[in-house]
């Protein structure tokens, strides 16, 4: 039997998850709210999220081929960062112009630093403001959600509840909370983005400690600043990025603390960007700060080793 | 020393980290099988942390059960005992499972089990002679650290102990060794922690043992209520939630007493002295009968073994002997390891010998013993959320890779004690436990070229 057994360090049993299984439990998080898109916005909805998933996998696949290395289309996180990019994007963007955006949260944002797990801010986040920037026009006009029972399909031109409380219009906060309101195509539906997260926590995907801290954080600065918190809340791309955006494992601090400095940055830059600065929506630049800031984050909480520093505390 | 009622924790204290493990206990009600007489024992002369041991019989000597075969003047240390009767055969030097190479006094047995003279029960008063006659016996701290019982028992003047814990977490998958000592050899238990808190004037002992072995709580709550001594009105039982790596030292102390043990201290600088269930239970056998430790307890369990069991095996016989007596493989063997699947050594083959601080062997097949594809880490933070000493392995892996001395020891690598909570909880599959070992060994390194 001599040198037929497997030798290695131990530990020899393993959990029964991979990478693989987290991001299929993302999508399956991702789900509702995409339902959710497609009964708002219809075909055109379907039309983006294919569009940037296949982008988006096909761009993964080429990279890691063009480059060499061991291909990991299969690891799902492709499709995770197509699905979030579509989320962020207006209906009626071109299939081509959200495919250029799928590219270059690939192969720019991801593969060139390394591919999963390096890089430094969040792809899909990334992309969304390359496209921002790049299709300003694009990028900014929205479609009014099909009205059940209606049977017409031409898009209707709206704007989201952000620009129109800007211009003091305001948006019933039950309308907010379903999404039936202009907007990106997946960040409009509270309800199906809260059933995600909740769904996330209970898989232990994520720690409910981001979303909260991220949501409470501008909720409080809301009320600081005079605006109506709730509104806050349910309006633009906070539920998505506090639950899907913020969290992502990468970007974002390992431990406790640092995930509550992270996340406090994230609500009070969202909020400051929201009401002072020139932008209706400030979740993606907020995030994508913190993103950048996250090294120093981590560097600041390294926790401190059982039984180092506090001294042994008598108690029995 | 107060003789009046001693305070116990109603439940344990909070510790943070570790990982929900499969229990797998298949063999927690298998009476214990005494193996039958192995035909060759082979004696490493180190069986323990510290100085090995140097053989002090030679070939063609005639031994009996309990003959000191190997024995070393230094302090930390224990005496090696015959563990079968017949004839020295020849010293041979043997690779042990972590690579090195030692000594070994190889036995060839008569068959007959006989105990030698020499061995009589000892006389134990007070701590001097506690002291001594657990050196005699050769017994090391039989969770596996192997740590010689008698430095711990020699607590340093100026060091109060006022808490004897009894490890009976055991918290790795599959073992019931202890589980089982805590059902077949409850007196022996008692005794042995009776007479360890009567020597050392301990005013209490905390019996701590995972949730999940029933019968072995109610076994030891007989035995502490039906016991006439006086000291067993202070042992108390805590009932500790069943979570790897429960029954780690640091992790039982906090458990059990709520006190924080810093690195590099031990047990007696918080007012506590550990000690392993089957270690308590053979100090008991030892006062009664005198028989040195030359038997232990093992779980031989795994897929690959035909009817997985409890074996009391003399030590030194082989690995291979063992197996046979369970039964021999049910399927060609493809990880075969000492010790539980979470920090178990694998073994190259099965002619390593059964040693003290054995208490498991596991033999799994083919298809158990596939390493899962080792992938990109995605900093998912689970490493450093299960780990119970509050480490970040995914941050040690990128200073190991980068070998940055500074920060090995900012994330405070040395702390590790090596538990694989963190690899068990890799969705990547990394060798975190791996990376671990070559931080600790970087930091040594350079400390030592300072």
């Amino acid at each position: 039997m001599e040198d037929k057994l497997i030798l290695s360090p131990s530990p020899h049993l393993r959990a029964k998850t991979n990478t693989t299984r987290i991001m299929l439990d993302v999508l399956i998080a991702l789900a509702p709210a995409a339902v959710a898109s497609m009964l708002l916005y219809g075909f055109h909805a379907l039309v983006v999220l294919a569009d940037t998933v296949l982008a988006a996998v096909a761009a993964e696949w080429i990279s890691r081929k063009v480059m060499k290395r061991e291909n990991t289309v299969g690891d799902l996180s492709a499709v995770v960062t197509g699905v979030l990019l579509a989320f962020n994007l207006p209906p009626s963007i071109h299939p081509l112009t959200a495919a250029f955006g799928a590219v270059v949260a690939i192969v720019v944002v991801k593969q060139m630093f390394g591919g999963i797990g390096c890089n430094f801010v969040n792809p899909a986040l990334a992309a969304r403001i390359v496209l921002l920037t790049s299709f300003p026009k694009a990028m900014t006009s929205w479609t009014a959600p099909i009205k059940l029972g209606s049977a017409k399909i031409d898009a209707v031109s709206c704007a989201t509840p952000l620009a129109l409380h800007a211009s003091g219009e305001d948006t019933p906060l039950m309308k907010l909370f379903l999404g039936t309101t202009g907007g990106c195509l997946g960040e409009t539906c509270a309800l199906a983005l809260i059933i995600g997260g909740i769904y996330l926590v209970f898989r232990r995907v994520i720690s409910p400690v981001i979303p909260l801290v991220y949501l409470s954080t501008a909720a409080a600065v809301s009320l600081l600043l005079g605006e109506d918190p709730l509104f806050q809340l349910l309006s633009g791309g906070l539920m998505l990025g506090a639950i899907f955006m913020a969290t992502d494992y990468t970007t974002s601090p390992m431990n406790t603390s640092g995930k509550v400095i992270y996340a406090v940055g994230c609500g009070v830059l969202t909020m400051v960007i929201r009401v002072f600065g020139n932008l209706p929506e400030g979740v993606s630049f907020s995030i994508l700060l913190m993103n950048i800031l996250t090294p120093l984050i981590e560097r600041a909480t390294v926790p401190k080793p059982f039984g180092e520093g506090r001294h042994s505390r008598e108690k029995a | 020393m107060n003789s009046g009622s001693a305070s116990f924790p109603k439940r344990p204290h909070p510790t943070r980290g570790g990982a929900s493990v499969p229990h797998r206990k298949n063999t927690a009600d298998c009476r214990s099988e005494i193996m039958r007489c192995p035909e060759t024992v082979v004696l490493p002369m180190k069986q323990h942390i510290g100085a090995p041991c140097v053989p002090c019989v030679k070939a063609g000597n005639a031994v009996a059960i309990g003959d000191v075969v190997g024995k070393s003047g230094a302090y930390v240390s224990a005496p090696i005992h015959a563990s079968v009767s017949g004839t020295v055969t020849k010293i041979i030097p043997v690779k042990l499972a972590d690579g090195s190479v030692c000594d070994a006094v190889v036995i060839q047995s008569d068959g007959q089990m006989r105990v030698s003279k020499s061995v009589r029960p000892p006389r134990v008063t007070n701590k001097a002679e506690l002291v001594a006659a657990v050196r005699e016996s050769g017994l090391v701290g039989l969770g596996g650290a192997g740590f010689p019982t008698s430095v711990k028992l020699d607590v340093p003047e100026g060091c109060t102990v006022d808490t004897l814990l009894v490890n009976c977490a055991e918290c790795e998958p599959y073992i019931t060794s202890d589980h089982r000592a805590a059902v077949e050899d409850t007196e022996d238990i008692l005794r042995g922690l009776e007479t360890v808190m009567r020597c050392e004037s301990i005013p209490r002992a905390i019996m701590a043992i995972e949730r999940n072995k029933p019968d072995a709580i109610r076994a030891l709550d007989d035995a502490i209520r039906k016991s006439s001594e006086p000291e067993s009105r202070r042992v108390g039982m805590l009932k500790l939630k069943a979570k790897y790596p429960q029954g780690d030292e640091k992790v039982l102390i906090k458990a059990c007493t709520g006190r924080t043990l810093p690195p590099g201290r031990l047990p007696c600088d918080v007012g506590c002295l550990v000690m392993n269930i089957s270690s308590a239970a053979f100090l008991g056998s030892f006062l009664r009968t005198g028989i040195p430790l030359v038997k232990k307890r093992v779980t031989v369990d795994g897929s690959a073994v035909s009817s997985p069991k409890n074996l009391i095996v003399p030590i030194g016989a082989s690995v291979r002997d063992v197996i046979a007596c369970c039964g021999g493989y049910c399927e060609p063997c493809g990880k075969l390891m000492y010790g539980g699947p979470m920090m178990g050594v694998a073994l190259p083959n099965d002619t390593f010998p059964i040693i003290k601080q054995n208490n498991a062997i596991l033999a799994f097949g083919r298809e158990d013993s596939v390493l899962p594809r080792t992938t990109a880490c995605i900093r998912c933070g689970r490493c450093a959320a299960h780990c119970p000493m509050h480490l970040m392995p995914a941050a040690v892996e990128a200073a190991v890779r980068t070998k940055d001395i500074a920060s090995l020891k900012k994330h405070g690598v040395t702390v590790c004690f090596e538990c694989g909570s963190c690899a068990y909880s890799c969705p990547a599959h990394r060798q975190l436990v791996q990376v671990m070992r070559l931080g600790k060994a970087m930091v040594r390194e350079s400390q030592s070229a300072e």
